[in-house]
C-alpha cells in the first residue's frame, strides 16, 4: 500500500525533504514506516525517539496499524521562546 | 471582591462588551494567579496582554537578563537597561501596563527543588521556556500539581502550541505524550543557534495569551487534545488531534514516573538512584 510521509521542521532540513511516499506491505504499522524512512533518511534516526507520530492529522502510536491512503506526519517539538 | 471602579469600567470595556465575558468574567481575571515560564519571546506578549486584561497576579519566572538581541523581538524589555534581569523587566513593565495586576518577579530557573513552590498556588501555567530540559520540568510538575498547562513553542518562522490541561482525564495527554524522550544535543537548534522571526514568536505567545484568557474566564473552546502547528513562511495552520500515550512513562497506563525526575540535555526522566549521577 502507499503511504505518503510529510516530515516536518528539523527533520525537513535534516531530510532535504518535505513528502517521502512508500510502497509499505500491507498491515505496516507506523513503527514499520518510521523504520521504512530512516532507511531511506538515515540522518533522522537521533530524532526517532523524541518525534510525534500523526496519521491524518491525529496522534498515533508507533503500534498503529496503517491503511492505504494514510497520511502520516513525522514532527519533532521545538524548544525555542 | 470589589466589584469594578469606573477607571475599570472604561479600561476593560472592550473585552466587558464581548458575548460571554461580562463582570463575572473579570472578576475571574481578577482574581486569577498565572505562572510565565520565560520572560522571552513568548513571555513578551503573554505578560503585555494578560496584563493589559487585568489578570490579578502574574509571578514571572526567569533567570536571565536582557540583552541587546533579546530586543528585536522581546519588546516587552524595550525601557530597560541591557543587564536587567528580565523577570523583574517584565514585571514593571506589566505594572506600567495596568496597576491592577501584580506581577511578581521570580529572578530564577525552575528547578525540581522551586517547582513546587513556584506553580503550586497558581491556577494556570504557561511555558515559555527556551529548553527542553525546563519544558520537560515544567510538564511533569504541572501533571502531578494537576494545573492547566498552556505549551507554546518556536523555532525560525514556525510555533507550536497546546494545551494541557492536567485534569487526569482519560484521553487527556501531557507533553510526553507527544514527544516522549529529549532530542539528543544539538539534534534541534535554539533561537539563538538558528535564528526566530520576531512576529512569529509574537503570533505563539500572543495564542498563548488568548488559551489563558478562555481558560480563566471559561469561554470558548481552548486548544485541548489538539497541538497548533504553525508555519509563518507559508501561513499554514495545522491542527493535530491529540491522544493521551498508554505508554507515556509519566501518564500511561504504567508510569515508571511517580514524581520529578532529573532534567539534563542528556534525559528527562525519573530520578534513579543507581544510575551514575547525570552530568550538565
Amino acid at each position: 500500500m502507499r503511504i505518503n510521509v510529510r516530515v516536518f521542521s528539523r527533520l525537513r532540513e535534516v531530510a532535504g525533504v518535505g513528502e517521502i511516499s512508500l510502497e509499505l506491505p500491507e498491515g505496516s504499522t507506523v513503527a514499520d514506516l518510521v523504520s521504512a524512512t530512516l532507511a531511506r533518511h538515515g540522518e533522522l534516526q537521533v530524532h526517532e525517539p523524541s518525534m510525534l507520530t500523526a496519521v491524518n492529522e491525529e496522534w498515533a502510536p508507533r503500534s498503529r496499524v496503517l491503511s492505504h491512503g494514510d497520511e502520516v506526519a513525522l514532527m519533532p517539538p521545538v524548544s525555542g521562546g | 471582591m470589589a466589584r469594578l471602579n469606573e477607571d475599570q469600567l472604561e479600561r476593560y470595556s472592550r473585552q466587558l462588551l464581548l458575548p460571554g465575558f461580562g463582570g463575572a468574567a473579570q472578576k475571574a481575571l481578577q482574581s486569577a494567579r498565572v505562572a510565565m515560564v520565560g520572560a522571552g519571546g513568548l513571555g513578551s506578549p503573554v505578560i503585555e496582554y494578560l496584563a493589559a486584561a487585568g489578570v490579578g497576579e502574574l509571578h514571572i519566572i526567569d533567570s536571565d537578563s536582557v540583552e541587546l538581541s533579546n530586543l528585536q523581538r522581546q519588546v516587552i524589555h524595550a525601557r530597560s537597561p541591557l543587564g536587567t534581569p528580565k523577570a523583574e523587566s517584565a514585571a514593571t513593565a506589566a505594572c506600567a501596563i495596568n496597576p491592577d495586576c501584580r506581577a511578581v518577579p521570580h529572578v530564577t530557573r525552575l528547578t525540581v527543588e522551586n517547582a513546587e513552590a513556584l506553580l503550586g498556588g497558581v491556577d494556570l501555567v504557561l511555558d515559555g521556556s527556551d529548553n527542553f530540559p525546563t519544558r520537560f520540568l515544567v510538564n511533569d510538575a504541572c501533571y502531578l500539581l494537576g494545573k492547566p498547562l498552556i505549551s507554546g513553542a518556536i523555532l525560525r518562522f514556525e510555533g507550536q502550541l497546546t494545551v494541557f490541561p492536567n485534569d487526569h482525564g482519560a484521553d487527556s495527554p501531557c507533553y510526553r505524550c507527544l514527544f516522549p524522550e529529549i532530542p539528543p544535543p544539538g539534534a534541534i537548534p535554539t533561537c539563538q543557534e538558528a535564528g526566530i522571526l520576531g512576529p512569529v514568536a509574537g503570533m505563539i505567545g500572543t495564542m498563548q495569551a488568548v488559551e489563558a484568557l478562555k481558560i480563566l474566564t471559561g469561554i470558548g473552546e481552548p486548544l485541548v487534545g489538539r497541538l497548533l502547528v504553525v508555519d509563518a513562511l507559508t501561513m499554514a495552520f495545522r491542527s493535530i488531534r491529540l491522544h493521551r500515550d498508554a505508554e507515556c512513562a509519566l501518564n500511561g497506563d504504567r508510569p515508571t514516573m511517580h514524581g520529578l525526575g532529573v532534567y539534563t540535555e542528556q534525559g528527562c526522566r525519573a530520578a534513579d538512584r543507581a544510575c551514575e549521577p547525570q552530568r550538565d
